[in-house]
C-alpha cells in the first residue's frame, strides 16, 4: 500500500510517502491510522488528534470508516486550506 | 470548455479572460484570490501552497464540471498557483463565461466556495516568528455546505 502525507502531517512524520504492507486486521482508514500511529514518535504526533485528519483513497476524499485495500493509494492530511 | 492549470508561474488575467470569450458569451465573471497578511503580528513574509498532484487537478475538474452543468456556462477557467508566493501575488483565478451575468456570477461564487473545502491544497505562512500552517475556517465550511445542500 502506498501512503502519501501532506502539510503538517508530513512535517510530523518526516516523510512525504511510504510503502507498507497492510496488516490483515486493518480494514478501514481509521484502523490504518491507528496502526501507523504506532510506527514512530512522528507518526504518533501526526495522528494524535484524529478529528483534524482527513483522508483520500485513490484521489477521492473518504471518511475514517471507509474500507481500504492493500492495492489502494491512500493519503492523510489536515483539512484543506487552498484558494 | 473547462481548462484547469496548477502552476508555480504567475499569469496574465487579461489574457485568461480573453481565452474564455466567444461570440455567444455576454458575461464573464472572474475571481482573483490574493496573498494578504492575515497573521496576528502583521509579519507575513510569504505564503507557500502545496497540493496533492493528481487529486488536485481531478478535484478542480469535478467542481468546474458541476458549475458548467448547474448554470449552463460556456467556459470555466481555473488557475491555482503553488509554491512560494509573496504578499499581493495572485493565488487563484476563476473565470466563468456565460450568455448572461447571473449564471457567470453564481458559477464563480460556487467554484470558489467549494474549492475552499473540496480541493487538496494547503497553505503555510512564513512569518518573522517562523512557519505556521493555516487552519481551516468554519466560515468556509458553511459557505461550501450551503451550495451542496442547494444542489443535492
Amino acid at each position: 500500500m502506498k501512503i502519501f502525507y501532506f502539510a503538517w502531517v508530513r512535517d510530523n512524520i518526516g516523510n512525504s510517502q511510504e510503502e507498507i504492507f497492510c496488516p490483515k486486521n486493518v480494514t478501514t482508514i481509521g484502523q490504518l491510522a491507528e496502526y501507523l500511529k504506532r510506527q514512530s514518535d512522528g507518526h504518533a504526533r501526526a495522528f494524535e488528534d484524529m478529528s483534524v485528519i482527513r483522508a483520500a483513497i485513490n484521489h477521492q476524499f473518504v471518511e475514517h470508516d471507509t474500507k481500504v485495500l492493500d492495492t489502494d493509494e491512500v493519503a492523510f492530511f489536515p483539512p484543506v486550506t487552498g484558494g | 470548455m473547462i481548462e484547469i492549470n496548477i502552476q508555480r508561474e504567475d499569469f496574465d488575467v487579461a489574457a485568461e479572460i480573453k481565452s474564455i470569450s466567444s461570440k455567444t458569451v455576454g458575461a464573464i465573471a472572474t475571481f482573483s484570490g490574493i496573498v494578504r497578511d492575515s497573521s496576528e503580528t502583521n509579519s507575513l513574509i510569504s505564503l507557500t501552497l502545496e497540493h496533492y498532484p493528481g487529486m488536485s487537478e481531478a478535484a478542480l475538474d469535478k467542481i468546474a464540471g458541476a458549475a458548467m452543468q448547474q448554470w449552463s456556462l460556456e467556459a470555466v477557467r481555473i488557475i491555482h498557483r503553488v509554491g512560494r508566493l509573496l504578499p499581493e501575488e495572485t493565488i487563484v483565478f476563476v473565470g466563468c463565461a456565460s450568455a448572461h451575468r447571473h449564471a457567470a456570477f453564481d458559477g464563480c461564487r460556487f467554484i470558489m466556495d467549494v474549492l475552499k473545502t473540496d480541493a487538496p491544497f494547503w497553505k503555510s505562512e512564513e512569518t518573522q516568528e517562523g512557519k505556521i500552517w493555516v487552519s481551516e475556517r468554519e466560515k468556509d465550511q458553511n459557505a461550501s455546505k450551503k451550495w451542496l445542500s442547494k444542489n443535492p
